[in-house]
């Protein structure tokens, strides 16, 4: 089976990005538009080609799937044994990823012709979509954890570009700087839980780093530090990585800023592939993770467990859509990293491994709907406030529509995607903890909660007055909601234990009714709450959060983590280090550079007279130098 | 050689032809004289290269070749430094070296 043209999956986003940024603006903008949808088209069939090669064609070979290295070729070369190489990689999930990342970015693509039409920075914009998904792929085709590092810092870059599109408004330049230093500290973790893995290990390569009963960890877990040994550490650092980029608690401060960017964007960076990195980056060290570090793994499960209740929680009480929707992917994200940290390794015992994936294949889907959607009302409203929202159901019929299935797919209700893929965690989170199955159960309520509060609040409750009557949007942006709309409706179908596992041997999924109706009749109860409170105008809502008062306030504002970092880097770190450091700068060392330069600058002052513009001085110079050079010479024979 | 005459006495003249082209290039503030100064220490060396020639090697040519190699190129240099001195003259109206004096810091 030849893969080796997976490479243009990759590549092709790249040379439309270099095509457009370079040469973008001497077209018209919609040219830069068709030439980014037309790559992404490629990339994305490819994919397909690709998955349907990989699962139907080449398929199982022996009694897994196999992982392939479809490419590969050194790119730095640094001792004799070890090199950082540039290739593709390919296995179950990867390939996934592979198709979700080229579905909703094509999705993204077709969208913003509508939604960014008679933007300034059109082209710019597309471009920096390329920039994005091609990143995003070298990313998840990774070979060695190096060149994921490598990809990961691109697209912490392409995020960066494209939250601070509207470079002009201040807001937006603080969330492209904030995600961008956020993510780039907890990346310096990720560092070095790598350096300190290959140090012991002698590899960067995933054949090697995968498998647990490769001879290359026997140095390394014998080492300990403070307690811990080496491989916990290496394996807590790269989770810091990851949880950076996927925003956990308490490095998630970065994703609701980030909504600052444009709508499409939030759809397909921060909503469905990249910070649903770190989920991805904790799957592929899944082996090791369980095999050597099952400390990390327990970490890794509260964590994801304490963010999806938190950020549920907050979701509740915010006004701006798209921050509702940014909670709820902090939340849905939790999850993910929750199913990942409760997993076993063996067949069924990975059905928290299998759940994960796919409840992050369901997730991209109904999320970028739901962002998209956002978008498609925003566009209609020019207004993110849920306040200057309402009864939009008969101006928008189409987004009302694809909405819905993403709020009911979102809030697992069958048989729409999202029931399927949080059964499995919630049955996988049964088995190990019960606690965190607990939080889980209350989380799915929140979530049909705060969404269908999003739901009727944009399209029933009451009108506000329109300054202009709101429209449906244009083709190329219901377009995309009506493929994703059906992606989020039968996706949850998918028999995904078939295609992923932890250790990639197939297995089969049941149904847990047991658990499944619960949690069904938790996210009815949601809803209907929901219906209560905004399905008409009334005045519940606000009675019941006045009777909260305190508790309310500290919702709203988010727990006051984001005052709490301002506190702790402004007050203690600017005034205690950074004081410090800056007056031995501006005195000690501006201070011997000022010193030498004001030495050299008076002696030259003092001796530059000697250059008269006199010939004749200069011929005595000359001439005296050139006697006293005879009389040495002289000097010197006898 | 020449007739019983010293090598020594050539060499004095020339060291004498030397010193006063260097003081006149020193001192005097005209610059034709200036550059009649310059052919005289031109014409010293040429007299040292001949001598040496002769004194030395008797039966080769390359001093002598040499001595009128420097003619020709101190012919050369007299006429670029003339007009040098011509445009020196129409900017300033005078050729004292003095004037000549931009070049400084």
């Amino acid at each position: 089976m030849n893969y080796s043209y997976t490479i243009c999956i990759p590549l092709i986003p790249l040379a439309v990005f270099l095509f457009t940024g370079l040469a973008g603006s001497r077209f018209r903008p919609v040219v830069s538009g068709l030439i980014g949808c037309a790559g992404l088209f490629s990339s994305f069939v490819l994919s397909l080609i690709t998955a349907w090669k990989y699962f139907f064609v080449g398929g199982i070979s022996g009694n897994a799937y196999p992982t392939i290295i479809a490419a590969k070729t050194t790119w730095l070369h640094l001792t004799q044994f070890l090199s950082i190489d540039m290739g593709v990689m390919l296995d179950p999930i990867s390939v996934m990823m592979l198709v979700v990342i080229t579905t909703v970015s094509l999705m993204v693509h077709i969208y913003s012709m509508g939604y960014m039409k008679g933007e300034r920075g059109f082209e710019r914009f597309y471009a920096f979509l390329s920039l994005f998904s091609f990143s995003m792929l070298g990313l998840v085709l990774a070979t060695n954890i190096f060149q994921m590092y490598i990809f990961w810092e691109l697209v912490g870059v392409s995020s960066f570009l494209l939250i601070g599109f509207y470079y002009e408004r201040p807001s937006a330049v603080a969330a492209s700087k904030k995600a961008f230093i956020v993510t780039r500290f907890a990346d310096l973790g990720f560092l070095i839980g790598i350096l300190l893995l290959s140090f012991y290990t002698k590899t960067f390569d995933f054949t090697e780093l995968t498998n647990p009963h490769s001879p290359v960890f026997t140095g390394i877990a014998s080492v300990s530090f403070l307690g811990l040994s080496a491989i916990t550490w290496a394996m807590l650092l790269i989770f810091m990585g990851g949880a950076g980029k996927s925003a956990m608690f308490p490095l998630h401060i970065w994703l609701p800023d980030a909504m600052e960017g444009p709508t499409p964007v939030s759809a397909l960076i921060h909503a469905a592939t990249m910070v649903v990195a770190g989920v991805y980056l904790v799957a592929r060290m899944f082996p090791i993770y369980y095999a050597y570090s099952p400390n990390a793994l327990t970490v890794i499960s509260w964590v994801g467990g304490f963010t999806s209740l938190f950020a549920a929680v907050i979701a509740c009480t915010q006004f701006d859509i798209k921050r509702v929707l940014a909670y709820s992917t902090l939340s849905q994200i939790g999850y993910m990293m929750l199913a990942l940290g409760v997993s076993g390794f063996e067949g069924e015992y990975g059905l928290g491994y299998m759940a994960s994936m796919f409840h992050l294949f369901t997730h991209a889907m109904f999320k970028a709907l739901l962002f998209l959607g956002a978008g498609s009302v925003i566009h209609a409203v020019h207004s993110n406030l849920m306040n200057d929202m309402g009864g939009l159901r008969k101006h928008l019929p189409i987004t009302h529509l694809t909405f819905l299935i993403a709020c009911l797919a979102i809030a697992g209700i069958p048989p729409f995607a999202g029931f399927f893929s949080k059964d499995e965690i919630l049955v996988a989170a049964w088995e190990h903890n019960k606690i965190l199955f607990l939080v889980e159960y209350t989380v799915a309520g929140l979530t049909a909660f705060y969404m269908f509060r999003l739901y009727f609040g944009i399209f029933w409750n009451k009108a506000p007055h329109y300054h202009h009557e709101p429209h449906e949007s244009p083709l190329t942006m219901t377009l995309p909601l009506i493929f994703l709309a059906v992606g989020s409706a039968f996706t949850g179908f998918i028999p995904f234990g078939r295609f992923v596992s932890a250790d990639h041997i197939p297995f089969e999924t049941q149904m847990h009714l047991n658990i499944a109706i619960p949690s069904v009749l938790i996210a009815l109860t949601g809803i209907f709450v929901a219906f209560l409170f905004y399905r008409k105008e009334n005045s519940m809502a606000d009675r019941i959060a006045r009777s909260f008062g305190a508790v309310y306030k500290t919702v709203y504002h988010k727990f006051y983590i984001d005052e709490l970092y301002l506190f702790v880097t402004k007050k203690i770190l600017f005034n205690l280090v950074s004081r410090l450091i800056a007056w031995f700068d501006r005195h000690i060392v501006d201070g011997a550079m000022n010193g030498i330069a004001c030495v050299v600058s008076t002696t030259s002052e003092k001796i530059k007279g000697m250059q008269s513009g006199q010939i004749q001085h200069y011929a005595l110079a000359f001439i005296s130098g050139a006697i006293i050079l005879v009389l040495i010479v002289l000097y010197q024979l006898s | 050689m020449i007739q019983g005459i010293p090598i020594t006495h050539f060499l004095i003249v020339s060291t004498l032809v030397f010193f006063i082209g260097i003081y006149g290039f020193l001192t005097r503030r005209n610059l034709i004289t200036m550059l009649m100064s310059i052919e005289l220490i031109l014409n010293s060396v040429n007299i040292n290269f001949v001598i040496f020639n002769r004194y030395l090697y008797p039966d080769q040519l390359q001093g002598h070749f040499f001595a009128l190699f420097i003619v020709a190129v101190a012919a050369a240099e007299a006429s670029v430094a003339i007009a040098l001195i011509i445009n020196v003259y129409r900017k300033y109206t005078s050729i004292e070296s003095d004037n000549v004096n931009e070049m400084k810091y």
